[in-house]
């Protein structure tokens, strides 16, 4: 046994303390805010005839279109996620254990995609007209009614059905917070099973619910994709179309900042129910869930009920792409597409790893000087989740445009070099707006990975010996591995199935495979952009994947 | 009439070389004060227990021993050598401190036997698994030595905890509410081991609990904290039979008090009239007499006694609790519990008589 030598040496030199996070965390709060402020700051600016032009012609279809759609999809969300996660939560029916996991599938689809999918199939040359002409003999439109799926009513559907997974997710993990105990008491207090629902299960879960209807808003708001298809005209589909045909930022920035009226009032929701969560969480005991048994013939509609989601939402567009993939993927799988899937790669690479890094240096920041200045920084910082990629792009466009205007009027009138454009219309611009949209994303799951690591662990490292850096690496880095990695695959993932900021924002003749599978759609080749569109879906089916083998294992009550 | 006060002295405590010494040490948070001025000095092999209600500054005090916490004011010295004062501090890593937590603070990436492991890094690794395999022995956590943290029972998690925090071989040990998280019954069973562990270890060790029976079972010295200050410091013995002050007195368990004047350096109550030295005339005083210096006679008259009524008697194992109503002119009975060993429980209704031993009476200014 080696006695401790320390005791004996002379004392170590006395330490100063050195404070560099504040410094780090400060600057790139400040980078990932900067194009929300620049929009702000262009909106400020005076009106231009097209804002006038725009507000007295489109503005009130853009309102009345997007308040439409957030009616239609928040009750068609509510009613499916919540719906569907009574059923899988508290009833035993056959196959509910696969649908309880496979109702996150639709999270894989992109809105867009689904849209493609839908309308190809219900369009007037589609094979469910052509069926019916066929069927009864009709030659024209004009011989039948069919409803028009390239409408506000479609554009409700396709979202409702690859958005309700929000809901869905937290009113199931509301549910089993809450069952056991307080269910079972108010059925010994004499109520049936759907009135434990409606007066017990329901009222508790109401700020849950409420979050998870605003987090689907938030996607319906920044959608671009799907609602141009579908020709329904919405602040998104306007700012772009602006932006990119006309070039009028001001105007841009005016529709942005109505946008972010909106969004707002969404965070605002999201906000106040997640504060309200708290306070009707009911327990920290949780027991097995027993679950209401239902008659066969009950179980089976119930089984149908969730079911039909997973269908409509992920099982059918699935399958209408994966038979045009088949048919068109001989001349479309070419170089191009390649290139447009390596491009993909390497941006969603790129982007994933660095709102990775910047997430673990902000997420330190907050944990080693928990400041008022820096926990303020790091909110604002996480505020990009809520801001559509439009929106984001707008931003990262105009303020690196005014950076490099003004990089280039300094080097010309100092050095007579012209430096020309540094910063915008490169991948490097596509990468930050990225980055400014999903650091959210990152931040929160590498943040719940790190309140693992209890700050009595960084304690007791350090009295064994161990100094900050030793203590990083052999302490936190092994812990929190798994969510640095999650958080780089979300991100990834995300990055993979963003449209509207990389068209906005990517340097002329970068295609990636939303940006082909897009170009093809618009040009009415929707069996052509199958092949893409199914690539993005494979991608996004690895964290839904990744998703409900977490959902199987962490239910409370079960296992430890 | 009282009695002079004897205090049954304990083993002359040794003469121990300083292992922890702590001077004029304060901290604030913001603007709070949560250590005021405090001195204190832990030999090596000593048990010193920092006790007393929550929020009282003893985590605080662990905490600048330990270096986790810069120093503002005073000084801390490890062995003689300087560690810490306003101007900077050895690192927690080079203080040579162990640390045991409430939450235990296991990695819950490693075994048990790499968790004690983690400690002794600068040993060649055939020489790290032997030491940690003695430690873990030592705390009869040999058989787990391949576990991880999450299959571990609460008692279990303690001893691994106290196995690494040990197995460097610290000079000071520091232990904060060590015993908390386990239940009642598991608490006493490792408390005692951790008792002969801690005595065998040499260590000179800190423990900060806010369970007074804790304390006294553990600690050679009690330190009793109240915000920020320490309000007594000595051997539990001492602690318990000359307490400084009302707090101190009524903090090592329940209390009877009584308010009484001075008058001719004594104090006259319904119990009989005892000696307030030190007190002015007139100054208004505040009696502490602890349950079990009530002794009552059934029936019987003893000499100087005073009749009592029982309001109710209690079996609580050991010993039972009986409530008691005194008559005093002029005001409201006066309510009075005494603790009696064994089994005493006269019916309620009866009279009892009550003496007092006067080594469990103290005189204290009111409103102290």
């Amino acid at each position: 046994m080696t006695a401790l030598s320390w005791n004996d040496a002379p004392a170590p030199a006395l330490r100063r303390r050195f404070n560099g996070w504040s410094v780090a965390t400060a600057v790139l709060a400040l980078l990932i805010v900067l194009p929300l402020a620049t929009v702000m700051g262009f909106a400020a600016a005076p009106q231009t005839e097209i804002w006038g032009h725009l507000a007295s012609t489109v503005l009130g279809r853009y309102v009345l279109n997007s308040l439409g759609l957030m009616v239609g999809v928040g009750l068609g969300t509510l009613v499916v996620g919540t719906g569907t996660a009574w059923l899988v939560t508290m009833c035993r029916f056959p196959g509910r254990r696969v649908l309880e996991w496979a109702l996150l599938l639709p999270l894989a689809m992109p809105a867009y995609v689904v849209a493609y999918t839908y309308a190809g199939v219900l369009d007037y040359a589609g094979p469910v007209q052509g069926a019916i002409r066929a069927l009864f003999g009709f030659t024209s439109a004009r011989d039948y009614w069919f409803p028009h799926f390239r409408s506000l009513g479609g554009a409700v559907a396709v979202l409702t059905a690859v958005l309700y997974p929000y809901v869905y997710l937290l009113a199931r993990t509301a549910f089993l917070g809450q069952c056991a105990c307080v269910l079972e008491a108010s059925r010994t207090l004499g109520q049936s099973p759907w009135q434990g629902f409606s007066r017990v299960a329901l009222p508790l879960a109401r700020p849950a619910l409420a979050v998870g209807v605003a987090l689907a808003l938030m996607e319906v708001l920044g959608d671009f994709g799907a609602v141009q298809h579908l020709a329904v005209d919405t602040f998104t589909t306007g700012l772009t179309r602006v932006w990119l045909g006309m070039g009028d930022a001001p105007a841009a920035a005016q529709l942005a900042v109505a946008l972010l009226g909106f969004i707002g009032l969404l965070v605002a929701l999201e906000r106040l129910s997640r504060r309200r969560q708290r306070f009707h969480h009911a327990t920290n005991r949780y027991r097995t869930l027993s679950g209401y048994r239902l008659s066969p013939l009950r179980g089976l509609l119930a089984m149908l009920a969730c079911a039909l989601p997973v269908l409509l939402g992920f099982v059918l567009p699935a399958g209408i792409l994966g038979a045009w993939a088949v048919e068109t993927a001989p001349q479309m799988v070419d170089g191009r597409f390649w290139l447009a899937a390596g491009n993909s790669l390497a941006v969603a690479g790129i982007a994933a790893a660095a709102a990775t890094l910047v997430a673990v240096i902000l997420a330190y920041g907050l944990r080693l000087r928990p400041n008022r200045m820096v926990r303020a920084t790091v909110r604002l910082a996480g505020i990009g989740y809520a801001v559509p990629g439009p929106v984001i792009a707008l931003g990262v466009m105009l303020a690196f445009t005014a950076i490099d205007g003004w990089v280039d009027g300094a080097m010309t009138a100092a050095f007579g070099i012209s430096t020309g454009l540094l910063l915008s219309g490169t991948a490097f611009a596509v990468i930050f707006a990225y980055v400014v949209r999903f650091l959210a994303l990152s931040l929160g799951t590498v943040e719940s990975g790190l309140i693992r690591v209890k700050p009595h662990m960084d304690d007791a490292a350090r009295s064994l010996g161990h100094g900050p850096g030793s203590m990083l690496r052999r302490v936190h880095a092994p812990i929190i591995k798994g969510s640095v990695l999650t958080a780089a695959l979300l991100v990834f993932v995300d990055v993979m199935k963003e449209l509207p900021a990389t068209l906005m924002l990517r340097p002329f003749g970068f295609d990636t495979l939303a940006v082909r599978a897009y170009q093809l759609a618009s040009d009415e080749r929707l069996r052509d952009c199958a092949p893409a569109a199914l690539a993005i879906v494979l991608v996004g089916l690895v964290p839904v994947l990744v998703l409900s083998a977490g959902i199987a294992r962490a239910r409370p009550g079960q296992g430890r | 009439m009282s009695q002079p006060v004897r205090l049954p002295e304990a083993a002359p405590a040794p003469q121990r070389e300083p292992a922890l010494e702590l001077r004029g040490v304060s901290h604030r948070y913001g603007g709070k004060l949560a250590v005021a001025a405090v001195d204190l000095t832990v030999g090596r092999g000593e048990i010193a227990c920092l006790v007393g209600p929550s929020g009282c500054g003893k985590s605080t005090l662990l905490r600048l021993a330990a270096g986790l916490e810069p120093l503002q004011t005073g000084s801390i010295r490890i062995n003689g050598h300087l560690v810490a004062d306003p101007r900077g501090s050895v690192p927690p890593e080079k203080r040579g401190v162990g640390l045991v937590f409430q939450d235990y603070a296991l990695f819950p990436h490693l075994t048990a036997l790499d968790n004690v492991r983690f400690g002794l890094s600068h040993l060649p690794g055939e020489q790290q698994k032997r030491r940690a395999m003695e430690t873990l022995g030592q705390v009869g956590m040999a058989g787990f030595a391949d576990a991880y943290p999450h299959v571990l029972s609460g008692g279990q998690q303690q001893r691994v905890a106290l196995a690494r925090a040990l197995a460097p071989q610290p000079r000071v040990l520091l232990l904060d509410e060590p015993f908390s998280g386990l239940d009642p019954r598991l608490r006493h069973q490792v408390r005692d081991d951790t008792l002969h562990v801690l005595k065998s270890s040499q260590c000179a060790v800190l423990l900060v609990t806010h369970d007074p029976e804790e304390a006294m079972f553990l600690a050679d010295r009690i330190a009793l904290m109240r915000e920020g200050r320490f309000a007594q410091v000595g051997s539990p013995v001492e602690l318990y039979m000359r307490p400084a002050d009302s707090f101190v007195a009524s903090f090592f368990g329940e209390v009877n008090r009584l308010e009484a004047v001075v008058a001719g350096g004594r104090v006259a109550t319904p119990l009989g009239s005892f000696a307030a030295k030190g007190f002015a005339d007139g100054a208004r005083v505040e009696l502490v007499v602890r349950p079990e210096a009530l002794q009552l006679h059934r029936g019987a008259q003893a000499p100087g006694a005073v009749l009592a009524r029982v309001e109710a008697a209690r079996l609580l194992g050991r010993t039972s609790l009986v409530h008691l109503a005194v008559t005093q002119p002029g005001a409201a009975p006066l309510h009075l519990h005494a603790r009696v060993p064994g089994v005493f429980l006269p019916p309620e209704e009866s009279l009892v008589a009550l003496t007092l031993d006067g080594d469990h009476v103290f005189v204290f200014p009111q409103g102290a």
